[in-house]
């Protein structure tokens, strides 16, 4: 009897280990996904640490992964359980999530020749949480599934060729049973999709290619776009050369949202490549595109092109919250994208519709968006173009915005932007010598924008449509960040400072100076002592700090597709790190 | 007995040899490979053997890592071919310029970038990552786009050689037409099983600032000494170089600036 008693005990922790993702979202003391919520607000009810106390934070522990690169991932706390996974070779760590206690580890065996391959350091953005496993993608191209109880690997499934050019590197969402994951190498000649795979056991159930015939790209009866340039049929082929899209780029490295109403996710994919632009005239469809699909089957529903024939670089892979706003008086559900090009997009979820675009940082490259075509207005001035000298291309490559996700606070209604703040010039000039064969180049020479500062955390009131307050960064903010109902929002800087400002102002009410730079995501959550907890990465690194970790060599102004120019200052304030920091008020569980 | 008398004579020399330590691609003919097969392979045999020193490798795919695995990871001191002006080196007097050409299948020869012909033809030429090769930029920009095929040059160690892959697919009927660096073209149409027509460039004028034509030096790190010591090695071995250069059908042309 009482041995009954014990396994039906243990029946139960073990099912209540084995939470679906749904369950463990709607409880604000734990963090399961990196964007905290489908809807990827990164906002959390938690007020234990408010503008009030928040100067009393300290570190209540930290833990290295072990891998100097640059680290991008979300720690997520599920249970009692705080869950890791580092830059390559990607371990996998579970830790107790008050007291710091390793659980386990899980080592993948990733091919060392993936780095190679990986254009902007061996970052990788977190894993996710459903129903008792963990999964989360590693840089050689695998999903893999992890018991989050024991840290054995329960499947693994390959999904692209690292020889290709192909490299996994984002965070993988789980919906309704599948893990939906993208691919990254658009400068190497890959072809873009999206893929998701049965989360027990691994299969692919459907694959969405960015670019192609309308098949492959899912595009079928229930597609309706909103704007006149994406309606036809097979514009992923009829918008490139013949043939130009079997290698078109359009990855999908950056973050999924997902709208359980409608039931349709939302991405966006990357850049064309890696053909030359005047090699690939036409739209390039579906490059810098945003995508809303059916969950269960994946097909389209619209499709937005935000950069047509992308001259930039502007990947439109940043993140889009699902929230709803006030257009014209009505509650509408929308998709806010703070686009890579520098502009706020506020698009219909339903229908595709962009309501409003406004410039969040200088842009200089495209004088508006056009609302009724869907397309932005180009300064033909301002295209790069070999042969030509072409100076003051704001915002620069890596964009406004690049990967480092916003928050949303359905408090202040703020939508609170790291980013970066950098301009480029263009030059033909460089001589370039590749596998034996000589070629002229383009030098990129990244540096900061008006004002002199490299990189801003600001606050945008979605309602008023403007930024309402700012913190100018000497460097990138390449961090991501979080708002809670307590009222701090969270970020990090490339020069090592962990910082808690007031949501509602801006002030600055902590700040603590790290190992190494914060390239990675804020999360927070409460211990089983009740005590509220912000954990994050700190280890500089990624396209924007890959000169520090030494990836670069900071005299190759040229470096890192042009970005070790911007930040050759960097290796003074920082080198590479692996540091997991965790801090809280102390309280009954201090260290 | 004569085996250890034999070692007894390599140890001592060894042990006082100096080396030359070359990085180099592992699969990358006519400039090198594993096996030493390459140009540049016997270039570096006759370098050491002039400066009385032994040749080690370190191999990594040449591709924009390169250097930063090998050479600035000082796990070899000399890359011994390498475009001058290329910024993060020095590099010694150019031993050899060479032009981008034309690769056809006999009878067909084409030497204008500005032939008409081009537009009609399957043309096939590299890619470069985020860069493009200067022919393929000098196509898009005359409007010729549709009929030009893409080659990744570089595809790793699946296949032989990855980069030969365009001169291949001309020899193969897969295009007519291969614009691509002249030691590719001049190497791999000698051995070819079908008479191929390599012609240098011309008509390039009109795309400037591109370029077609390359001095091609050897690198080393900045501030290296041994520069001074290659740039004497090139100019005694001139003519056994100039060989070594004919032997593998390099096209050569007459030393060309690349600062310009």
């Amino acid at each position: 009897m009482k041995r009954f008693l014990m396994l039906a005990g243990l029946l139960l922790a073990s099912q209540a280990a084995a939470q679906s993702l749904d369950s463990v979202m709607s409880d604000d003391r734990q963090w399961a996904m990196p964007a905290k919520n489908y809807a990827n607000t990164r906002f959390s009810n938690l007020k234990q640490i408010t503008p009030a106390n928040a100067g009393q934070l300290r570190v209540a522990w930290s833990f290295s992964v072990g891998s100097n690169h640059g680290q991008e991932a979300a720690p997520l706390m599920v249970g009692d359980t705080l869950y890791v996974v580092g830059a390559y070779p990607n371990e996998l760590f579970a830790l107790d999530a008050v007291t710091g206690d390793m659980k386990w580890k899980y080592s993948p065996r990733v091919d060392p020749s993936a780095q190679g391959e990986a254009c902007c350091d061996v970052v990788n953005r977190g894993e996710v949480y459903d129903n008792g496993k963990i999964f989360f993608n590693t840089l050689d191209d695998h999903t893999v599934a992890v018991d989050a109880k024991t840290g054995k690997e329960v499947w693994a499934t390959k999904l692209g060729e690292i020889t290709q050019g192909m490299t996994i590197t984002m965070a993988p969402i789980a919906v309704k049973g599948r893990i939906l994951v993208g691919n990254s190498g658009g400068e190497m000649g890959i072809r873009g999709w999206v893929t998701a795979l049965d989360e027990n056991t691994g299969k692919i159930a459907w694959r969405a290619y960015s670019v192609g015939p309308d098949k492959d790209v899912l595009i079928g009866k229930r597609f309706h776009p909103y704007y006149k340039s994406a309606q036809g049929k097979d514009l992923g082929v009829k918008t490139w050369p013949p043939g130009r899209w079997q290698v078109g780029g359009g990855p999908v490295w950056g973050w999924l949202s997902y709208d359980p109403k409608s039931n349709l996710v939302f991405y966006g994919t990357g850049n064309p490549g890696p053909w030359n632009s005047n090699q690939r005239e036409g739209d390039n469809k579906w490059t810098t595109t945003i995508f809303a699909r059916d969950a269960d089957t994946g097909e389209a529903v619209w499709a937005d092109q935000l950069n047509p024939h992308d001259l930039y670089d502007y990947d439109e892979i940043n993140e889009n919250l699902l929230i709803d706003l006030s257009i014209a008086g009505k509650q509408t559900p929308v998709l806010v994208h703070p686009g890579r090009d520098g502009f706020m997009f506020v698009i219909d979820r339903a229908t595709g519709r962009i309501y409003s675009a406004d410039k969040y940082d200088t842009q200089t490259s495209m004088s508006s968006f056009d609302l009724k075509t869907g397309r932005p207005v180009m300064v033909d001035a301002l295209k790069p173009l070999l042969g030509k000298n072409v100076t003051g291309i704001c915002p620069a490559s890596p964009g406004a915005k690049d990967w480092q996700p916003t928050a949303y606070s359905p408090l202040t209604h703020y939508l609170y932007i790291p980013h970066q703040h950098l301009c480029m010039d263009y030059k033909t000039a460089e001589v370039g010598y590749i596998a034996g064969t000589p070629y002229v180049g383009a030098t990129v020479n990244m540096y900061a924008g008006p004002g002199h500062y490299r990189g801003e955390y600001a606050a945008w009131d979605l309602t008023g449509r403007k930024k309402v307050w700012a913190i100018h960064e000497r460097f990138p903010v390449w961090s991501g960040t979080m708002v809670t109902a307590g009222g701090i929002a969270v970020y990090g800087t490339m020069d090592r400072w962990f910082k808690v400002v007031d949501a509602k102002t801006g002030k600055l009410l902590y700040r603590f100076h790290a190992p190494s730079g914060f390239i990675g995501q804020p999360v927070t959550y409460q211990g089983k002592d009740g005590n509220q907890y912000i954990a994050m990465l700190s280890g500089v690194g990624g396209w924007a700090g890959a000169i520090a970790n030494a990836e670069i060599d900071p005299r190759v102004r040229n470096g890192a597709l042009g970005y070790a120019g911007a930040v050759g200052d960097l290796p003074t304030v920082t080198s590479g790190g692996s540091t997991l920091m965790v801090f809280s008020l102390g309280g009954r569980h201090a260290h | 007995m004569r085996i250890s008398a034999a070692l007894l004579l390599l140890l001592p020399l060894s042990a006082r040899a100096e080396t030359l330590r070359v990085c180099a691609d592992p699969n990358n003919l006519p400039f090198s490979n594993r096996a030493g097969e390459g140009f540049e392979d016997k270039i570096a045999m006759l370098v050491a053997r002039d400066l009385h020193m032994d040749v080690r490798h370190a191999y990594a795919l040449q591709n924009e890592r390169f250097l930063k695995h090998t050479l600035l990871a000082r796990k070899c001191d000399v890359v011994m071919g390498v475009s001058t002006g290329v910024d993060e080196l020095d590099t010694t007097r150019p031993y050899y310029a060479s032009t981008y050409v034309f690769v056809t299948r006999a009878p067909l020869k084409i030497a204008s970038l500005q032939d008409p012909r081009l537009r009609g033809l399957k043309i096939g030429a590299h890619l470069i990552g985020d860069e493009s090769t200067p022919p393929m930029l000098a196509l898009g920009r005359e409007g010729i786009v549709d009929n030009v095929r893409g080659f990744m040059i570089q595809s790793g160690f699946d296949k032989p050689n990855p980069a030969a892959r365009p001169v291949e697919a001309v020899a193969h009927k897969d295009i007519d037409v291969a614009a691509v660096w002249g030691p590719f073209g001049g190497y791999f149409a000698k051995r070819s099983p079908v008479a191929l027509n390599v012609v240098a460039m011309t008509g390039t004028g009109r795309f400037a600032p591109l370029r077609f034509q390359f001095a091609i030096a050897m690198g080393v790190r900045k501030g290296d000494p041994l520069k001074a010591r290659l740039d004497d090695v090139i100019a005694r071995e001139g003519p056994a170089i100039r060989r070594i250069l004919s032997d593998y059908g390099v096209p050569e042309v007459p030393e060309v600036s690349n600062h310009g």
